[in-house]
C-alpha cells in the first residue's frame, strides 16, 4: 500500500502530475457524481449539482495554485502538456461558464423531469476535454481533448430524450461534429507526417514528433508554397471553423441551439466555442505562424462571410435561441477579424489584436450566457419560452429580468458603457493599427443590423402587452447567476482595466512571435 | 517496398469517398459509416508516415483514433436509437422539425 502511495507522490511532485490537478479534480468529482447518483432520491437530485459545483471550485483552486508554474512556462509529460498563462486564462473562462450553467440547470432539469446525475458528470467531462485542448502542446492530446468535449456535448444536446427536437438536434450535431473531427484528424495526420519526416537539428533529446515545436520547425523548414502544408492548413482550419460555427460551416449551429436544452445551448455557444478558438489560436500562432500569409486572407474571408450571413439571417428569426445562434455566428466574425489583425506581422497590431480576441471571448461568455439565462428563467412546465412572443410584457411580469435582458442585449450589440463595446473597440482598433481600414469599417457598419435584431428582443420585453402569461418564479441559484453575469457585463464596460490586464496576461505564451 | 506516396494516395482516395458519402447519403447510419471511413483514411496516413521513419508516435495516435471512433460510434448509435424511437425514421431529409 505504501509503495503505491510513494509512487503517486513522486508522480505528483516530479512526474509533472501536479500540472494535471485542475483536470484531476473535475474527473474525480464527475466520477463521484456518477457513483452517488444511484443513492439519491428524486427530490435530493440537487445534490449532484452541489457536487459538480464543488468540483469546479476545487479545480479553480488548483488552477490558481498553478499560476507561479505558469509564469515560468511549465511543461510536463515529454512536453506534450504545457501550463502557461494562456491555459490559465481559458481554463478560468471554462470553469466560470461551467459554474454558471450548473446554477442555471438545476430548476431547468426539474421542470423538464430529466434530473439525472449524468448531466452534471458529462458537463465536468466536457470541461476536462476543453482544458486539455488548451493545455495540450501535442497533436494527440489536443485531438483527444477535443473529442472528449465533443462526445460529451453530443449526449448533452440530446439529453431531453422524450423531446423530438432534442433528439433531432443531437443527431445533427453528432453527424456534423464527427464529420468535422474527421477532417481535423486528417489535417493532424499530415502535420504528424511533416513532423516525422523532418530531422531535429537542436541539441538535447528530440520531443515526440507530434509535438507542436517539432511541427512548427518542420513547417518553417519546408520550401514556401508546399502542397502538404497547404493541405494540412486547409483541413485543420476548416475542422476548427466547423466547431466555432463560422460561415460556411455554420449550418448546424441554429438547429443545435434551438433543439438542445437551453442551459446546454448556452454552454455549447460559450464554452465549446471558446475552447475551439483557443485551440485554433494555439495552432495558428505556433505551427502555422510561418505560413501566416496563406491563412490570413482565408480567415479574413471567413470573417466577412460570418458577419454578413450571421447578421442578416438573424433579422428574420422568431425563435430567440435561433436568433442568438445567428448572432453568435456574427460574433465569431469579429473574433476572426481580431485574429486577422494579430497575424499581420507587426508587434503593436499583434498585441492589440490578441488582447481584443482574449477580451472579446471573455466578455462574450458572460453576455451570451446572460441572454440565455433570461430564456431559462422564463421556462415553465410545458413551455421552453424560446419564442419572441414568450417575452411579451416582461417589464411588468418581472421588471428585474427585463432590465438585465436589456443590459445583455445592449452589450451584445456593442453599445458604449458595456463590455461588448470594449471588446469590439479593441478589435477594430487593432484592424486600424495594422492598416485594415476597410475591414474595420465593415465591422463597425455591421453593428447596425445587430442593433435592429437585438432591439426586436428588447421591444418584445418592454413594449408589448403581457397577455395572460404568469410572472416567472426565479430561484436563488438563477438570481446568483444572473447578478454575477450582469455585474461582469457592466463592470467590464465601465472599468475595463482589470479585465484588459487579465486578457494581456493570457498572451504570455511562446508564440511564433517570440522570434521577432 | 511500396513507396509511402502510394499509401498517401490510397488514404486520400478513401477520405474523399468518405466525404462524398457524408454529403450525398440520406440514411444516418450510412453517414456514420462514411465518417468511420474518413477516420480510417487518417489511420492509414498515420501508420504510413510512422513506418516511413520508424517513429512510434503515429501508431499511438492511430490507436487513439480507433478508440475515439469506437466511442463516437457507441454514442452515435445511442443517439440514433433515441431518435428512431420517437420518429420511426432514419432518413436525414425527414429531420425537419428544426429548419435544416
Amino acid at each position: 500500500m505504501s509503495h503505491i502511495f510513494n509512487a503517486f507522490r513522486s508522480f505528483m511532485t516530479q512526474g509533472g502530475g501536479g500540472l494535471l490537478l485542475p483536470e484531476m479534480m473535475l474527473v474525480l468529482f464527475a466520477m463521484g457524481i456518477l457513483l452517488t447518483d444511484y443513492l439519491l432520491e428524486a427530490r435530493d437530485k440537487y445534490f449532484n449539482a452541489l457536487m459538480a459545483m464543488l468540483g469546479v471550485i476545487f479545480s479553480a483552486i488548483c488552477l490558481w495554485q498553478l499560476r507561479y508554474a505558469a509564469e515560468q512556462g511549465a511543461s510536463g509529460f515529454s512536453s506534450s502538456l504545457v501550463v502557461d498563462p494562456f491555459f490559465l486564462f481559458f481554463g478560468l473562462i471554462f470553469l466560470i461558464a461551467t459554474a454558471l450553467v450548473i446554477l442555471l440547470s438545476v430548476r431547468y432539469l426539474q421542470v423538464e423531469d430529466e434530473n439525472h446525475g449524468e448531466y452534471y458528470a458529462l458537463m465536468l467531462f466536457a470541461t476536462v476535454g476543453m482544458m486539455f485542448m488548451v493545455s495540450g502542446y501535442d497533436l494527440i492530446v489536443q485531438f483527444l481533448g477535443l473529442e472528449t468535449m465533443a462526445i460529451s456535448f453530443y449526449v448533452l444536446a440530446g439529453f431531453l430524450r422524450r423531446d423530438r427536437r432534442s433528439n433531432e438536434c443531437a443527431v445533427k450535431y453528432l453527424l456534423l461534429g464527427a464529420f468535422s473531427s474527421a477532417i481535423l484528424a486528417y489535417g493532424f495526420s499530415i502535420l504528424y507526417g511533416l513532423g516525422a519526416t523532418t530531422s531535429w537539428p537542436f541539441n538535447g533529446p528530440m520531443p515526440p514528433r507530434t509535438n507542436l515545436d517539432v511541427i512548427q520547425f518542420a513547417v518553417e523548414s519546408r520550401a514556401h508554397p508546399d502542397l502538404l502544408v497547404l493541405l494540412a492548413l486547409v483541413t485543420v482550419i476548416s475542422g476548427l471553423l466547423f466547431k466555432v460555427a463560422a460561415v460556411p460551416f455554420h449550418q448546424w449551429a441554429p438547429d443545435v441551439y434551438e433543439g438542445a436544452p437551453t442551459p446546454i445551448t448556452a454552454y455549447i455557444s460559450v464554452a465549446s466555442k471558446t475552447a475551439s478558438f483557443a485551440l485554433l489560436l494555439r495552432l495558428l500562432l505556433t505551427v502555422f505562424w510561418p505560413v501566416r500569409l496563406d491563412w490570413q486572407m482565408l480567415v479574413a474571408g471567413v470573417a466577412i462571410a460570418s458577419l454578413t450571413i450571421g447578421n442578416f439571417a438573424a433579422i428574420t428569426q422568431t425563435n430567440i435561441k435561433r436568433l442568438l445562434a445567428y448572432s453568435s455566428i456574427s460574433h465569431v466574425g469579429y473574433v476572426l477579424l481580431g485574429i486577422v489583425a494579430a497575424s499581420s506581422g507587426q508587434r503593436l497590431g499583434f498585441m492589440t489584436g490578441m488582447k481584443g480576441v482574449a477580451f472579446y471571448l471573455f466578455v462574450y461568455a458572460f453576455m451570451t450566457i446572460g441572454a440565455f439565462a433570461v430564456v431559462i428563467v422564463l421556462q415553465r412546465q410545458g413551455l421552453i419560452s424560446d419564442e419572441l412572443d414568450d417575452l411579451n410584457g416582461l417589464h411588468r411580469r418581472s421588471p428585474a429580468s427585463a432590465v438585465v435582458l436589456l443590459i445583455f442585449m445592449l452589450s451584445l450589440a456593442g453599445i458604449p458603457p458595456l463590455a461588448g463595446f470594449i471588446g469590439k473597440y479593441y478589435i477594430l482598433l487593432a484592424l486600424i493599427q495594422t492598416g485594415h481600414n476597410w475591414l474595420a469599417l465593415l465591422g463597425a457598419l455591421y453593428i447596425v443590423p445587430a442593433l435592429y435584431y437585438y432591439f426586436r428582443i428588447v421591444m418584445h420585453a418592454w413594449l408589448y402587452e403581457p397577455g395572460n402569461a404568469p410572472s416567472p418564479v426565479i430561484t436563488v441559484g438563477q438570481k446568483v447567476a444572473l447578478s454575477a453575469l450582469c455585474f461582469v457585463t457592466v463592470a467590464a464596460g465601465i472599468y475595463p482595466e482589470p479585465f484588459v490586464r487579465l486578457a494581456t496576461y493570457s498572451l504570455l505564451f511562446p508564440t511564433g512571435f517570440s522570434g521577432h | 517496398m511500396i513507396p509511402t506516396s502510394h499509401y498517401l494516395f490510397l488514404s486520400l482516395g478513401l477520405f474523399t469517398i468518405g466525404v462524398i458519402g457524408v454529403v450525398t447519403r440520406r440514411n444516418v447510419i450510412v453517414i456514420l459509416m462514411s465518417i468511420e471511413l474518413m477516420l480510417n483514411a487518417v489511420n492509414i496516413n498515420l501508420v504510413a508516415f510512422s513506418r516511413l521513419v520508424g517513429s512510434v508516435e503515429g501508431h499511438v495516435f492511430a490507436i487513439f483514433i480507433i478508440t475515439d471512433a469506437a466511442a463516437e460510434a457507441a454514442v452515435g448509435l445511442g443517439i440514433i436509437i433515441a431518435f428512431f424511437r420517437n420518429r420511426e425514421t432514419l432518413l436525414g431529409d425527414e429531420m425537419d422539425l428544426l429548419k435544416w
